[in-house]
């Protein structure tokens, strides 16, 4: 091991997973934000529960894993497991509370005021609307339920982790002294959320699908008496991997622990508040849950099913217009897309603009007489991908295709095998990566016979080949034929193949060997630059930063006067602010509508400006394990507009929040005397407008002729 | 404009290549793919003589994809060369086969010499300064392929080639069994290296000073990877190959393989290899190495666009072969102004019977060769001189020429001056086609020879006709040819039965 550098202090750093909490703790506050319409605010409540289930899943299971194996070593923040966990575990406590007093005292009371009455507790229902619940419960709910007793002789079942479930005292009509428990699983097949009659005009009233079987629990237990029902909830650790971004050495650690240790222990339970003592008690026991992992809710468990109240049809006036992605300027879907890429290189920037210029890209290839080859890396597509269906459809007419499936992809493993196969009937040669290295590039090449020889036509992204998710996520693009990235993108396909990796790299930067190299180089360059006086600046977009090499070289070049923006919308293990280490760097993190997705690395080179996007964020996974790619944009106008795309977002007042200095807590901009600026409400209006101005431009073409021309 | 994609395949003893090249008439050729596959043929050759069922497998593997490579780009068109380690295994037939069946490859072996020189031509046309470096006295080190190949250059041509027996894989596995802890079997290598660049200097070296040497050969690459800090880019000095020992000795090959991405059985090669090239440095007293990344496929396809005379090239590689025979020539003494008048008029019968003889450009060479040497056997003894001069030939490597050539014109030499056998005498020496090229080729620098039997070169300038069964050579000078004249016409009959046509003699003399 090096020697730890200066600037590589524990208190220069953030522990990571503090850093996630905050950022789950921004995604909370735009749902606090009065100044957002109420159903999108609901919106960024259910997704602060669903990451929050992503964390104690991954990360907080990680940790515990470590302390069950006796793990002791610091992260760069000087923590142990331990010690991590000891802080880290209140403060869930601590946000959880916070979720449910943002629900129960501004959301639900606003979405009654709305129109949409939830009926927390079924005890609340009227005559008519409890006749109705019942009626749907034997019709639809009974059917699908499976309801167990447990004594003596019936063992406490299994309780699958996430799900929800109803527990139950329930009393022996015949033996009184007789006091078991009861265990229900409230159906994933059921949508959560039932509609009934409403009570008052032009309001709509729901109840949650736990209530409904909550009073009609005496129906599956007939020869008992019900004493007490509540839900509860429980998270495990079961049939978890080793989390990538944790240390080797830990796997082979956990893996010793492994046979010791019983595994699928719940390292959460959620229990409703008002949960009888005798209740709660018999659950801990026989989920083996001390007090520590018990988390009482102040109100519905499990608040992603306000993802599902948001869909709810009407309440136009509290959702966001949808927003519908623009045509992408200077692609022209009635021409061929490989004669407009060889005119010039094509931007995207989703979901402003439009995904179609890559689904063409791929399916016209798949048509295209000349092309005799499509390669191309898939991660995560969409259920019904047209992606998917023109690669199938290019091997039936005989091109050579060759599909690059990571099947690694978090909880998209069974849908990823499941085309993966469909490829390889349709004739395409599937091939799952390196050994060790999840393929996180987003890549595709297309070569073609052409008059004067093969060319090669190359996408790459920021984002995944999913058309769906491109309607929501902010991602990068660019469709190019320069021949020296065609090469590239033939060495990565030929690295991902099993081939000798290539001597040297033309314009792609490719992690996992030559990237982070290439990153601190490119940092260093700039610390150069400003130790000679002269101008130097890193503009830096990405989700998360955490790795201690470019963290160290970001402090040095601060340290050496290079003016640093970073706009990181997760975790950040940099601190900013410190005194001779970080002054000059500023951190904003941005909370969207759209979840912030691109990465984008702005340099200032000494006046001969780079600019490079990529798959790759700066964490230790995405640098050493796995196969990433960063390229350039050399096309002056394209540089400019991405230029653009990063300056917008750092004069972003509105959804901004700034790391404050030598903190861990983020802050948004005082708005007295600075101009409301939203980033991604800009790229929509940029979008729009250029929009208006196509038609406008198309329908002068059509009335006077002569005159475009002239004007033109 | 025609586009034409052409793939070139290298089976080699440590890795099997393929680069794709894209040849236009107008722009030339450009390479638009290369893949690269590591496997160690060479260890099994080299280990027990035969490549393992398990590695003509995985060879099987790598040449289908090739194949589906190949298909990507539309390329139908190859050439497939396999080198030392299929060469010395003993089942090499059956591994062509092998492969021919399973990947429609049909893969062909090359000689010794056919490798290097084909290194050598995609050097030549690869490297931007390289005629500028050969016009100095430069060596070309060649490491791979089971071999290293010295090849020494004056005055921008080659002069002369040698092959000796130690390369990394050999060094490596040779070693291997004496079981010396480390820093011992450092020692020994190096020693065992110095003896034999040692022997080759005072053999062939002589007094002449070597100021550059080239280094080609896949360890190369590798012994730069390991010194990214050195920034190496087409040459290095001693002190940096010094670096470069050093850090070898200090790493395994373990720490070099993870370190460096370096594939293992790779990294195990590159300690010899640096010792190979520290101790030419040293010997040959050049300040430093030059480093062009050149593999056999460059080669190939410079070959092979000379052979389709697609594009030209500045530089006329047979004049290669002839600067270095020329200089073997030399070696034994031979009679330059003869030999170099026999040559010219071989050349000349053999242009002018093109129609008669159907021989191709190669063969016309081969002659020119043999005409160049043919009385070099007289360097040991000056009785049964040809017998000696196809010993010679038979045990020099001449660059450019494969086995059969060379045993074809050792052959030629042979029966130049003595009887020309029945075919049933030799046919199990020799196939039928080669008996034929042996015969055509013998009739011409008979007859060729005959014409300067005084070694005076007395014609100085002659005409060569064919007409009405005839092949008319008419000399014109004032000497007296009676010498020629006899043993013409006891020459001309071996012509008249390999071809069917009458050599006659005629005599101009103007004034």
């Amino acid at each position: 091991m090096k020697e730890k550098s200066k600037y590589l202090k524990p208190e220069y750093l953030e522990n990571r997973e503090l850093s996630w909490m905050q950022f789950n703790k921004r995604i909370l506050a735009e749902a606090k934000d009065k100044n957002i319409l109420l159903f999108e605010r609901i919106k960024f409540l259910s997704i602060t529960a669903s990451n929050l289930d992503e964390f104690f899943m991954i990360r907080i299971a990680s940790l515990m894993d470590m302390v069950h194996a006796g793990y002791r070593k610091e992260d760069i923040a000087g923590m142990t497991p331990e010690e991590q966990l000891a802080e880290i575990v209140p403060e869930a406590k601590a946000f959880m509370a916070e979720q449910y007093k943002t629900l129960n005292r501004a959301l639900l009371p606003q979405l009654e005021k709305a129109g949409l009455k939830l009926i927390e507790h079924h005890e609340d229902l009227s005559e008519k609307q409890a006749e109705f619940v019942d009626e749907y419960f034997s019709r639809d709910v009974y059917p699908v339920l499976t309801p167990m007793a447990v004594d003596s002789s019936r063992p406490f079942p299994l309780i699958q982790n996430k799900t929800l479930n109803i527990g139950a005292l329930i009393q022996d009509k015949k033996k009184a002294d007789v006091v078991d428990i009861a265990t229900v699983q409230v159906p994933g097949v059921l949508p959560r959320i039932v509609e009934i009659p409403s009570e008052k005009e032009g309001e709509k009233a729901i109840i949650l699908l736990e209530e409904v079987i909550e009073r009609n629990l005496d129906k599956l237990f007939l020869n008992y008496t019900i004493l007490s029902a509540h839900p509860y909830r429980v998270m495990r650790n079961a049939d978890l991997t080793i989390d990538e971004d944790d240390a080797a050495d830990l796997l082979k650690e956990i893996q010793k622990q492994i046979k010791k240790r019983q595994w699928g222990e719940v390292i959460r339970l959620e229990v409703a508040d008002t949960m009888d003592k005798r209740l709660q008690k018999k659950l801990m026991e026989q989920l083996n849950v001390d007090e520590e992992y018990l988390y009482k809710i102040k109100g519905p468990l499990d608040l992603t099913f306000l993802m599902k109240a948001y869909g709810i049809d009407g309440f136009d006036d509290y959702k966001l217009p949808k927003y519908i992605p623009q045509t992408v300027p200077g692609y022209d879907r009635e021409k061929g897309i490989f004669e407009q890429i060889a005119e010039h290189d094509i931007l995207l920037h989703h979901p402003y603009y439009e995904f179609t210029p890559v689904i063409d890209f791929i399916s016209q290839a798949a048509n295209d007489r000349n092309v005799l080859a499509i390669k191309q890396t898939l991660y995560r597509v969409s259920g019904n991908s047209p992606i998917v269906a023109s690669l199938a459809r290019a091997a039936e007419n005989g091109k050579q295709v060759t599909v690059l499936v990571e099947l690694k992809a978090r909880f998209d493993e069974e849908n990823n095998i499941g085309w993966a196969k469909m490829l390889e009937k349709a004739g395409c040669h599937v091939i799952y990566g390196l050994v060790g290295l999840k393929t996180h590039s987003k890549i595709a090449l297309v070569v073609r016979k052409e008059e004067d020889g093969i060319r090669r036509y190359v996408h790459l992204g920021t984002g995944n080949y999913n058309d769906v998710t491109a309607k929501l996520y902010t991602d990068m693009g660019l469709l190019t034929c320069n021949d020296a990235i065609g090469e590239d993108a033939t060495a990565v396909f030929n690295m991902l193949s099993g081939y000798s990796e290539p001597p040297a790299w033309n314009k792609l930067m490719v992690a996992p060997i030559w990237l982070k190299d290439q990153f601190i180089t490119l940092i260093n360059r700039e610390t150069e630059n400003a130790k000679k006086g002269k101008k130097a600046r890193i503009v830096a977009k990405m989700n998360s930063l955490c790795d201690p090499m470019i963290i160290e070289a970001l402090y040095k070049a601060s340290a050496a006067g290079v003016e640093i923006d970073l706009i990181v919308r997760g975790i950040c293990c940099l601190k900013t602010g410190i005194p001779g280490i970080s002054e000059n760097i500023k951190v904003r993190s941005i909370v969207g509508n759209f979840l912030e997705h691109a990465r984008i690395f702005y340099f200032y080179n000494d006046g001969f400006e780079d600019v490079y996007m990529g798959s790759a964020d700066w964490m230790p996974r995405n640098l050493d394990k796995r196969v990433e790619i960063t390229f350039p944009v050399e096309d002056e106008d394209l540089k400019q507009q991405v230029m653009d795309i990063l300056r917008i977002q750092l004069a972003d007042t509105l959804k901004a929040y700034i790391l404050q200095p030598n903190s861990r807590e983020y802050e948004k901009q005082d708005l007295r005397g600075l101009k409301k600026i939203g980033a991604q409400d800009t790229f929509c209006e940029q979008a729009l407008a250029k929009a208006e101005e196509r038609k406008k431009n198309k329908i002068e073409r059509t009335f006077e002729p002569v005159m475009a021309k002239g004007l033109s | 404009m025609a586009v034409k994609t052409f793939a070139v395949i290298d089976v080699g003893a440590t890795h099997v290549s393929m680069k794709i090249f894209e040849i236009t008439s107008k722009k030339g050729y450009r390479q638009i793919d290369y893949v690269s596959n590591i496997i160690e043929l060479g260890s099994d050759t080299y280990a027990d003589g035969y490549v393992s069922q398990e590695s003509v497998e995985q060879l099987c593997d790598i040449l289908k994809r090739f194949v589906r490579k190949m298909r990507e780009y539309g390329a139908t068109d190859y050439k497939a060369y396999a080198t030392g380690a299929i060469r010395e295994a003993k089942n090499n037939m059956m591994i062509l086969d092998l492969l021919k069946l399973q990947t429609g490859i049909k893969v062909e072996i090359l000689s010794n010499s056919e490798h290097r020189f084909l290194m050598y031509k995609g050097l030549a046309i690869k490297t931007l300064n390289f005629d500028t470096i050969v016009e100095k006295n430069t060596a070309i080190v060649d490491i791979g392929g089971g071999t290293i190949q010295i090849s020494l250059m004056n005055n921008g041509r080659l002069t002369l080639t040698q092959n000796i027996a130690i390369d990394a894989l050999r060094v490596r596995e040779r070693l291997k069994s004496f079981h010396f802890n480390q820093d011992r079997m450092e020692r020994v290598m190096e020693e065992f290296i110095e003896n034999e660049i040692d022997t080759f200097e005072n053999y062939y070296l002589g007094d002449k000073e070597i100021k550059n040497v080239i280094a080609i050969g896949d360890e190369m690459s590798g012994m730069i990877q390991i010194v990214p800090e050195l920034q190496i880019k087409d040459h290095l000095n001693e002190k940096q190959l010094d670096a470069i020992v050093e850090k070898l000795l200090h790493l395994s090959p373990v720490e070099l393989a993870s370190e460096y991405k370096i594939p293992f059985e790779r990294a195990t090669l590159l300690l010899p290899a640096a010792m190979i090239y520290g101790v030419f440095l040293r010997h040959a007293k050049a300040d430093m190495i030059w480093t062009p990344m050149v593999d056999l496929c460059d080669g190939m396809i410079v070959d092979e666009l000379e052979k389709t005379k697609n594009i030209s090239f500045e530089r006329n590689f047979a004049d290669d072969v002839r600067s270095a025979v020329r200089h073997m020539a030399k070696r034994y003494h031979c009679d330059r102004g003869h030999n170099a008048n026999v040559a010219q008029i071989s050349c000349k019968i053999f242009d002018k019977t093109k129609k008669i003889h159907g021989l191709k450009d190669k063969n016309r060479l081969q002659l020119e060769i043999a005409a160049l040497l043919h009385d070099c056997g007289k360097f040991i003894n000056m009785n049964s001189a040809s017998k000696n001069s196809y010993a010679i030939i038979m045990s020099t490597e001449i660059m450019g020429l494969s086995h059969k050539e060379r045993e074809e014109v050792a052959n030629v030499i042979r029966y130049n001056s003595s009887y020309f056998p029945d075919y049933r005498e030799v046919r199990d020496e020799l196939g039928a086609g080669d008996y034929m090229t042996i015969a055509k080729l013998t009739a011409i620098l008979r007859i060729a020879n005959a014409m300067d039997r005084s070694h005076k070169q007395k014609a100085s300038d002659y005409h060569i006709v064919v007409k009405n069964k005839q092949l008319i050579i008419t000399i014109d000078t004032l000497s007296d040819l009676t010498l020629e004249r006899g043993l013409f016409d006891n020459k001309a009959k071996f012509f008249e039965q390999v071809y069917g046509i009458k050599p006659v003699l005629k005599q101009k003399r103007s004034i």
